[in-house]
């Protein structure tokens, strides 16, 4: 398959199951909102050493939030319950509480529910007062810069963690501008996040290393400068690769992004330096949902 | 189906037990068997028919009319549907009640809504003493679903309350949410003396400045963020507590019951 003159390989994307949830905070004011969204959201890039993925969705207008006030989507994923809620706990205690006029509360509904401010609660060392609005159960911490209200628990849900494609190009440089158009696009995509910083990897791996004590290492196949030293995917043409990899709530959220994200590198083209669209595949090994890329952009 | 609709035929002069007549208790029954059910007159039975001219069949709607203030124990611990109230009631309307409405055009007596424990409840005239309270002797008074009364409240008006939510768009009586273990009590109009004496824990929202115990202490002035929330969770009852002009989220704030664990809180609008 080409489109505009990028090959599109015939491989797939492999992805496995997670937990996640989505949280909303709310601050005085937009800036206050995505600074306590990125603090939550840092160092959350991969489950490998950071212990979940996360990142934010969307930045939310005062009429969609609980309290009416500007507030930012977050969602987290973790490979586990009991890891994604002990992460939930961490970040958010020491993320938002501490932020200056936040509020944190559930953005998604589920049958099971995992403690959001349950636990944080006990900061106002009982001081905290408990308030059940509609249903819900919401806690006002007293803190120095007035009350922390944190609604009691979020809901969990079944997801997709590691959909992804790479973006292979003739220069650093148009890998980058084809990447950042790509992430321009998929933002758009609700239910997903792209963890990496800007949403872009450079350091794509393969399982397996000749270290026994690393389960993953560089995935040399696509490393540009060992095009003459190892089994390479590259052409002699292709200096470099960049990877997106996405997380979505649903296997059919990927698909959307996924075909987002290709269709803006694409859109770029051959003229650009795009030479191919590939995706980290290991043969089946990692996960059992398999996004066959020529079957996305059909 | 038409709603199950208890027309009242004659008003006694001894009190009427009217725990038997509730949506759960009526479930599967037809009309002819409602009218031989024994309610408890004074010290006498008597048969449903003999008070009231039944119409309708539907169970889950049940409509009284022509009620008066000797009518006790209306929506006795009510599982659901609806009971609606044309006049007034006795004592202990809506006690125990776990889930379903109740409304009542005009005034209730004493111990309404005592220990409900969902649901929601309705009044448009006032409510007598010790509205959502606990029972003599017991210690846990209303615990969850919410209370709106149009009227004023007598004294003692969530008394012991645990959880919920009672809305009083006119007055309170003297020692409004004493003993108060945790809750919300709204009071739009002014409130008594004694306001949340012994209260443990628990928030009252006021419009109007109280005349506070010393057993109270000031904690400044403040913007809550939870209060939006709370007042837009108000906004499908049929009531002034539904306004946008009568929302606030800026407070002065005292904290009390410093005479028991302090940790109630009453927030005037400021």
């Amino acid at each position: 398959m080409i489109i505009n003159g990028v090959t599109i390989d015939e491989t797939f994307a492999e992805a496995f199951g997670m937990k996640a949830t989505r949280v909303i905070i709310t601050a005085l004011n937009a800036k206050w909102a995505m600074i306590s969204a990125q603090a939550m959201t840092g160092f959350a890039t991969s489950v490998i050493a950071c212990g979940c993925e996360a990142g934010i969705e969307r930045v939310l207008d005062p009429s969609e939030t609980p309290d009416g006030r500007p507030g930012v989507a977050i969602l987290i994923f973790a490979m586990g319950g009991k890891s994604l809620a002990k992460q939930l706990e961490t970040r958010a205690g020491q993320c938002v509480l501490t932020s200056p006029t936040s509020a944190l509360f559930s953005g998604l509904d589920g049958d099971v529910q995992i403690p959001l401010g349950k636990n944080l609660r006990y900061f106002g060392d009982g001081f905290q007062i408990s308030k059940k609005i509609m249903g819900k159960r919401y806690w006002r911490i007293p803190v120095m810069d007035g009350e922390f209200l944190t609604e009691e628990t979020t809901g969990r849900t079944e997801a997709v963690g590691g959909g992804n494609f790479l973006v292979l190009a003739q220069s650093q440089e148009q890998a980058l501008a084809a990447c950042e158009a790509a992430i321009e696009e998929m933002r758009k995509i609700p239910n997903v996040i792209m963890p990496f910083p800007g949403g872009v990897v450079r350091s794509g791996s393969k399982v397996g290393s000749k270290y026994p004590a690393l389960g993953a290492s560089s995935n040399d196949a696509f490393c540009p400068t060992l095009k003459g030293m190892t089994k390479t995917e590259l052409s002699m043409d292709c200096e470099s690769v960049m990877e997106i990899v996405i997380d979505g709530l649903t296997k059919e959220d990927i698909d959307k992004s996924m075909r987002a994200g290709i269709q803006a590198v694409c859109d770029l083209g051959k003229e650009n330096g795009i030479l191919r669209i590939s995706a980290g595949n290991y043969g089946g090994k990692l996960g059992p949902f398999h996004f066959h890329l020529q079957e996305i952009m059909a | 189906m038409s709603a199950l609709t208890f027309v009242m035929k004659q008003r006694l002069d001894q009190r009427v037990d009217m725990s038997p007549l509730v949506c759960n208790k009526l479930e599967g029954m037809v009309p002819a068997e409602i009218a031989k059910i024994e309610l408890q007159n004074g010290k006498r039975k008597i048969r449903v028919d003999e008070l009231f001219r039944i119409k309708g069949s539907d169970t889950q709607n049940i409509v009284i009319e022509g009620s008066f203030s000797k009518l006790d124990f209306i929506g006795k611990q009510l599982e659901g549907g609806s009971i609606t109230i044309h006049g007034d009631v006795g004592a202990y309307l809506g006690m125990e009640m776990k889930a379903g409405t109740i409304k009542v055009d005009g005034n209730t007596g004493i111990y309404t809504a005592c220990e409900m424990k969902d649901g929601y409840l309705e009044i448009k005239g006032n409510a007598g003493d010790f509205l959502a309270a606990a029972l003599p002797g017991n210690r846990q008074g209303m615990k969850g679903g919410l209370i709106l009364v149009k009227g004023n409240v007598g004294e003692r008006a969530g008394d012991h309350m645990r959880r919920g939510l009672l809305l009083v768009e006119g007055n309170a009586g003297d020692y409004c949410g004493s003993r108060m273990v945790a809750g919300t009590i709204a009071v739009m109009g002014t409130t008594g003396r004694y306001l949340g004496y012994a209260m443990r824990r628990g928030t009252f929202l006021l419009w109007n400045q109280p005349e506070l115990s010393a057993t109270f202490n000031d904690c400044g002035k403040h913007t809550l963020s939870f209060l939006p929330m709370m007042f837009s969770s108000f906004k499908n009852l049929n009531s002034k507590f539904a306004k946008n002009s009568t929302r606030f989220n800026r407070v002065q704030r005292y904290g009390g019951d410093m005479a028991e664990m302090g940790r109630g809180e009453i927030l005037v609008k400021i």
